[in-house]
């Protein structure tokens, strides 16, 4: 099913390419262990575009791998040669980094559905990039927040050592404090023996984690069989609906933010979920939700102006008049979300765990970097 | 720093050096014995990773899955050595790096197409799932714990097959001297057919266990790869023995100086830039023993001596 109604879509942009209006290009993680994100990125994406009836949006999209070098590569292709208006679908920082400010500064609109590194929220922020997920910090001083209300004292935080990764544990240590032990570990990494060993001799009282994708899935199994037992807390990167079918009932009872749930009770949330079951057969991520909105938010925007006349489009994207299915959802002065961030807490569903939403962390959050935004 | 933690974390790295070894060895009699360099060891491992977890989610048994996963791997193996690599004897290393190399590409372009690019996830069986208590008081995962036992049974098991049966004396002999061997009447293709499949099995063998460990996915071999050749460097090019201590050497040396190298610059840094410069340094400490090794053994601690 999905990959005919992927087939239809290419097909459906093939046929319209002679006379599409619009080109998007979209570069994100297909294959290897950062799969799951790139996918339901892109899925959220087209059933976007694909509800919206729009014939004359072409959407060009090719795998990264998750190798800055090959996203570099392919932006430099759908920049010069595809001459492609937008931009979108880098899900790793680390990339985002390496593709995102050349392209801006060359005039290209970029719209970010994942990656949100801070040097892009502050210092190196530029009018044509919008980010319609979250700054990175954002979900991790949620969680710092809401750990240290819980009463914890002594956490271990650990990240990957990448943008986002140190991004992930500044946002926590600015609202928790300092942890007891923080590390990094590398990009990719699958064996955590050592950083269990590490977190069992620590002294501390809980582990919070950012792992996405498959470093979170062997984290948490290596976690469930070393037998220590120290309650985890992380964002919702470490515990998407993915890793939960991977990791099973050891992460049950888990405390994590996210800024979506699928079960957020708004019109425009229901009607994505239900769609996105009926069309790919599974339940949406906060990646899905990411890339939907995306979608939308450039949708909304074409209606009102072409992204050939650069300043309209720009104000169109700024004024954000979508129904996003988070609710509530504005763009700061440096183009990043004002939004609620939630807690979600992992439950027994159906034949595997699920997310289930308790309440909210934070009311209209706003990224710390705006104050260093010059446009 | 505690005792428990010490402890845990050599046999974190007896068990990384155990799956070393697994690979290392294969690596170094295929060398040994045929003076080939196969870079593509790594996809053998991949193959033996992936049909455990496609058999294991098929059959629903993680032994049956291993066992299909081994024996695949071994045969996939012999393949490869009847249809490319038994070209490349004869061959300068160069030829022999350029189609390992290309062999690679397509194991792991077939893979993808067979398989999808995305992981695959193996669980681990539960005989061996959860944790027992270290003497120490500590709790270790009785999985890794059986792949350090069955790594030092393969070691056994390999050296009494070198030492004391008649393929084993072949392959001593092989490694002396190939042409003499040969004018003996031993069939030479046949043999190197048999080791090649022997070390793709152990190969096939270390990446269903660390596969159930990690993930299985397409590249997985490589990074394992490079490790290995590390370790047959140290070890000294040919010797089994010396892939062993070679490979418990890498593996706890690589384990605890991703522990005591931050702690150790934390001694006079501030707590991030030590966990920086600790781990950055923790990620070239196998490559600066490889050096220190070369330096004052450049034949590797086990130098085979025959190699004329």
């Amino acid at each position: 099913m999905k990959r005919l109604a992927i087939a239809a879509t290419a097909a459906l942009a093939l046929a319209t390419a002679a006379q599409a209006d619009t080109k998007i290009g979209m570069i994100t993680t297909l294959s290897g262990g950062g799969s799951h994100l790139g996918i339901d990125v892109r899925d959220g994406f087209m059933l976007a575009i694909a509800q919206s009836g729009r014939t004359d949006i072409e959407v060009m999209i090719e795998d990264d791998a998750r190798k800055p070098d090959v996203a570099k590569t392919i932006s430099d292709k759908f920049v010069q040669r595809d001459n492609v208006d937008i931009l979108t679908g880098i899900i790793w920082s680390n990339l985002a980094m390496a593709v995102v400010p050349s392209v801006t500064r060359g005039g290209t609109f970029y719209i970010s559905p994942n990656a949100g590194p801070s040097p892009l929220a502050g210092a190196m922020c530029n009018e044509n990039y919008f980010n319609v997920a979250w700054q990175n910090n954002d979900l991790h001083a949620a969680m710092g927040a809401y750990m240290k209300d819980a009463g914890v004292e002594k956490p271990f935080i650990l990240a990957p050592n990448y943008p986002a990764g140190t991004d992930a544990l500044t946002g926590f240590k600015s609202t928790f404090g300092e942890p007891e032990r923080e590390i990094f570990t590398q990009l990719g990494q699958t064996d955590y023996a050592a950083e269990i060993a590490q977190i069992r001799a620590s002294g501390a009282d809980s582990v919070f984690f950012f792992l996405p994708g498959g470093m979170g899935i062997s984290f948490m199994k290596q976690y469930a069989a070393s037998g220590v037992d120290l309650p985890v807390y992380g964002p919702a990167f470490s515990f998407d609906e993915v890793i939960l079918g991977a990791v099973g009932d050891a992460a049950l009872g888990v405390f994590n933010t996210s800024q979506w749930a699928y079960d957020l009770d708004n019109p425009t949330n229901a009607a994505f979920v239900e769609s996105f079951r009926a069309e790919y057969g599974r339940t949406p991520t906060l990646y899905a939700s990411q890339g939907f909105d995306t979608a939308n938010l450039i949708l909304s925007a074409l209606e009102v102006a072409e992204p050939s006349d650069a300043d309209a489009f720009r104000a169109a994207l700024e004024a954000a008049n979508f129904d996003s299915v988070r609710g509530d959802f504005a763009f700061n002065s440096n183009h990043h979300p004002v939004q609620d961030i939630l807690v979600r807490q992992v439950v027994a569903g159906d034949g595997k765990p699920t997310n289930q939403l308790v309440g909210v962390a934070v009311e209209d959050h706003r990224d710390a970097y705006a104050a260093e935004c010059n446009m | 720093m505690p005792l428990s933690l010490i402890i845990e974390q050599a046999l974190n790295g007896l068990q990384l050096g155990v799956t070393l070894f697994l690979m290392a060895s294969g690596l170094t009699l295929v060398f040994g014995v045929m003076g080939l360099i196969n870079l593509a060891h790594g996809s053998l491992y991949m193959v033996g990773a992936f049909v455990t977890a496609w058999v294991s989610a098929s059959v629903g048994s993680f032994w049956i899955g291993l066992g299909a996963g081994i024996m695949a791997a071994a045969a996939v193996g012999a393949l490869v050595e009847v249809a490319v690599i038994r070209r490349l004897y004869a061959r300068d290393h160069l030829d022999q790096v350029l189609a390992t190399f290309a062999l690679i590409l397509i194991f792991s372009e077939g893979t993808r197409w067979l398989f999808g690019s995305q992981p695959l996830w193996l669980d681990v069986p539960d005989l061996l799932s959860g944790a027992v208590t270290l003497p120490g008081g500590s709790p270790y995962p009785v999985f890794r714990l059986a792949i350090i036992a069955m790594g030092a049974l393969v070691a056994l098991g390999l050296y009494l097959m070198i030492s004391r049966t008649r393929l084993g004396m072949r392959i001593r002999a092989g490694e002396a001297d190939r042409e003499m061997i040969g004018a003996l009447g031993v069939d030479i293709a046949t043999l190197y057919t048999l080791v090649f499949a022997l070390g793709a099995a152990l190969a096939g063998l270390a990446g269903a266990m660390v596969g159930a460990l990690q993930s299985v996915q397409v590249g997985m071999g490589e990074p394992v790869l490079i490790l290995a050749f590390v370790v047959i460097v140290i070890g000294g090019i040919g010797s089994v023995k010396g892939a062993l201590i070679g490979a418990i050497l890498v593996g706890v040396t690589d384990t605890m100086g991703r522990i005591l190298l931050p702690s150790a610059f934390g001694l006079f840094m501030d707590a991030s830039s030590a966990t920086a410069v600790g781990s950055a340094l923790a990620s070239m400490l196998i490559y600066l023993l490889m050096a220190l090794v070369l330096a004052l053994k450049p034949q590797g601690l086990f130098p085979v001596h025959a190699r004329a």
